[in-house]
């Protein structure tokens, strides 16, 4: 039944020297960016925009690349969340980086677990297996206090800070580096990962997976491997949005909500596409404070409160509803016209 | 489409550019995490009504503070920590010339989020009778004010109202008790102290969590059924006091036997529970009603002049409004403190937690703003945040609360141990020096 059937996205050709310039451009704008924005920008809309993308892009690999849906993002969060706070605690030894490292592929183990289903099922039945796992790993780490070191309160946060190498990572110029370092290597990774076999091998089971059983592909482990690589991803994502942007996290940070949330993300920024992470991660986590923004310096004060906030909800449903009607297939598709578009008004002006 | 969009932006930028930011003289600026949308917006909506109420009373009647006047807005979190972080973020340095003298964060949660942060950034994070426990201890947490009633001092009022209804602490023996909760920071918050109280007085202490938001209890009810305590005490929140109620009366257990703590006893809990609800008590370190002074100048000059958020009147005086009340006198005397000491201006929030730390409200206070009976009198010091606990019971008579006990004052004799406790692992785990307010000047 509902598969995902999505045509590989085409790269619109591009004169390669523009494009140099142009990723030189954002990597100068980018690193710069902590001393051109202000703190405000940096701590509660940057890095958050950035830690989303990343959690998308995990997603994305499973469900918009290997077909896979899967509304247990938050579950696989949350471990990668728990396992950074258990190995800084008990491993105090073991770097930061490392640690991220070891909890992405604890993470990503338990993904593997959970994917095992996915041999068998798919779909929407998919879905209540990952469901499960939601469930599972909220409870777990509520139910055992060995998880959040035995605290009154359930929460975890790092005692040291962030600190790798003897940096210390805990001002907003820290954090920021230090998420946008990892969001870009495993964005890097995950273009590989695309561009190679495994992509392609989950692209094939994503289209039909009957027929890249036919063709040889190897159904059993690329689908195992999705969800490995997704939940390493995820799990990273989570260790990085409780301790890099709350600075403490219980299991309520990575609820129900955050996996839909995720899920939001990668429909509406565009399955099967890396960029459409981020564009759906700007979507989600940036218009609603564009809008609180916007009603904030044009009715504060004139319209009753709470009305006004109960618009806001429903614009940003009705504009959800409004670009996928629009563009079902996402914001990069969209923008990817565009800019097909444009290139073809170079060639033949009118 | 387009064009609409736009035409809308200019019209925004314009009217806003007319709302005037004619401040003659600098006010205190006063940011508010609310919510209004979500799960736990029928709460937050009179509070809300409660603080903006009092804080135009105090500006538009009684001139400012001292004559510095609040200047107060509001930002929708859904009571989600992520996005109060944002509002922090977004607020911590002070808007229109007025730094940022504390922030109320409206949830422990968020407060929990924050606690790191506010501390770096020298910001008082104050919470009422919420907050995380340990932070009493200001010599640990100097930037964290669970003011008025903390959570162990809740599991210990509760503890000795149910000693009183079944006359006196040597009866409590071989009772159980059920502590159902609302699985979260601040459901889990109160267990260390009913376990040393357990301990103290030989009940039994039977713990059962129910998930968030809790619109599903029949397991624990059910265990509840096959357990059979004695008495239970409820700390929930929001919908989940609500299903609590109900289904407890579904599997028979009897309402006057469960007491709620603070943030599930309110009008927002016992309305929608119906029949359920007759008979619950609830602790209440704001108990609702309107008898009391503040509400005869806050109708006469606030209600009757139409300048009240409140959108149902009816509600005038309901326990959510009247935390609201309570939070923003709270502030207002604090602040007063701070402009008593350092000169009528906007303060930081080094010069606001000085101010927390000295506030006092005592029985002449009390009378003089008109909370005689809605606030119990107060004294913050470097060493104790809390200022308070005790709280009053009252009941729900299927129509309105109905005060039973004057304030009961929680054992701090064994409480106070179990918070230095917390406080010094806390300071030991983050490698921090607790401070000695003697030695401080100023």
């Amino acid at each position: 039944m509902s598969e995902i059937n999505l045509p590989a996205a085409a790269e619109p050709v591009d004169p390669v020297g523009l494009k140099a310039v142009g990723i030189a451009a954002a990597i100068a704008v980018l690193l710069a960016a902590p001393f051109l924005a202000s703190e405000y920008w940096i701590n509660a809309i940057i890095v958050p925009f950035l830690i989303l993308s990343l959690a998308g892009l995990g997603l994305n690999l499973l469900t918009g690349y290997a077909g896979q849906l899967s509304l247990g993002a938050g579950a696989f969060m949350m471990v990668g969340a728990y396992a950074t706070f258990s190995l800084q605690l008990r491993v105090p030894d073991l770097p930061l980086p490392l640690a991220l490292v070891v909890a992405g592929l604890i993470a990503g183990a338990v993904g593997l677990l959970f994917g095992i289903p996915s041999t068998r099922i798919k779909g929407f039945y998919l879905i209540v297996s990952t469901l499960a796992a939601q469930f599972f790993f909220e409870w777990l780490f509520l139910k055992f206090p060995w998880f959040y070191n035995g605290n009154s309160s359930a929460t975890i946060a790092l005692s040291r800070g962030l600190s790798f190498f003897g940096l210390e990572a805990n001002t907003p110029h820290g954090r920021y580096y230090l998420t946008l370092g990892i969001v870009a290597l495993l964005t890097l990774l995950s273009f590989n990962l695309i561009r190679g076999q495994t992509g392609r091998n989950w692209m094939a089971i994503r289209d039909m997976d009957t027929a890249a059983a036919v063709i040889g592909v190897p159904v059993f482990r690329a689908k195992l491997q999705a969800f490995a690589v997704s939940s390493f991803i995820l799990g990273i994502a989570g260790a990085l949005w409780a301790f890099a942007y709350l600075g403490s996290a219980s299991v309520q940070s990575f609820g129900l909500t955050r996996s839909y949330q995720i899920l939001f993300i990668i429909i509406i920024g565009g399955l099967g596409t890396i960029r459409g992470a981020y564009f759906g991660a700007a979507f989600v986590s940036l218009l609603p404070l564009a809008l609180d923004w916007l009603f904030q310096h044009v009715f504060g004060g004139h319209v009753d409160a709470g009305l006004l906030q109960n618009i806001q909800k429903a614009i940003f449903g009705l504009l959800i509803i409004w670009f996928l009607i629009k563009e079902p297939e996402g914001l990069a598709r969209l923008l990817g016209l565009q800019r097909a578009q444009g290139a073809r008004r170079r060639l033949f002006p009118s | 489409m387009k064009r609409l969009l736009v035409a809308a932006l200019l019209a925004g930028t314009l009217f806003s550019s007319f709302t005037p930011a004619s401040a003659e003289e600098v006010s205190q600026y006063i940011p508010l995490p609310t919510y209004r949308v979500g799960a736990y917006a029928s709460s937050g909506e009179l509070w809300w009504a409660g603080e903006r109420d009092y804080f135009r009373y105090i500006n538009e009647v009684e001139g400012g503070v001292e004559g510095v006047k609040l200047n107060y807005e509001e930002f929708e979190t859904e009571w989600s920590p992520d996005r109060t972080v944002e509002v922090y973020e977004r607020v911590k340095a002070g808007k229109d010339g007025s730094p940022l003298a504390f922030f109320f964060t409206h949830g422990t949660p968020a407060t929990y989020a924050l606690l790191e942060k506010a501390a770096a950034d020298k910001i008082p994070l104050i919470d009422p009778a919420g907050g995380k426990t340990e932070t009493v201890d200001g010599t640990v947490f100097p930037y964290a004010f669970p003011l008025l009633f903390s959570y162990y001092s809740q599991a210990s009022t509760g503890i000795n109202y149910i000693a009183d209804k079944v006359g006196g602490f040597d009866k409590l023996k071989g009772l159980k008790i059920a502590t159902v909760y609302h699985d979260s920071a601040y459901g889990r918050a109160s267990q260390p102290a009913v376990e040393a109280l357990a301990k103290k007085y030989g009940f039994e202490n039977i713990q059962i969590p129910v998930a968030d938001p809790g619109n599903e209890q029949s397991p624990q009810w059910r265990q509840i059924r096959e357990q059979k305590p004695d008495w239970v005490f409820l700390r929930t929140w929001g919908v989940s006091t609500v299903v609590a109620l109900k289904t407890a009366q579904r599997f028979g257990f009897p309402a006057d036997h469960i007491i709620g703590d603070v943030w599930a006893g309110s009008e927002s809990d016992a309305i929608p529970a119906g029949t359920a609800a007759i008979g619950y008590s609830a602790l209440a370190p704001y108990p609702g009603g309107t008898d009391f002074e503040i509400h005869k100048r806050l109708k006469a000059e606030i209600l009757d002049k139409g300048k009240s958020d409140l959108r149902d009147q009816k509600l005038f005086g309901a326990v959510n409004y009247n935390i609201g009340l309570v939070n923003a006198a709270l502030a207002v005397e604090a602040l007063r403190t701070g402009y008593k000491h350092f000169g009528a201006r906007p303060l930081n929030g080094e010069e606001g937690r000085w101010a927390f730390e000295h506030l006092t409200i005592d029985d002449k206070r009390l009378e003089e703003i008109g909370f005689k009976g809605l606030l119990q009198q107060i004294r913050i010091t470097p060493t104790d945040h809390e200022g308070g606990g005790a709280a009053r019971i009252q009941s729900w008579d299927g129509e309105k609360w109905v005060l039973q006990t004057d304030w009961i004052k929680a054992d701090h004799e064994l409480l106070n141990p179990l918070i230095k406790e917390g406080a010094a692992a806390y300071a030991k785990e983050n490698g921090i020096t607790p401070r000695t307010p003697e030695t401080e000047t100023n």
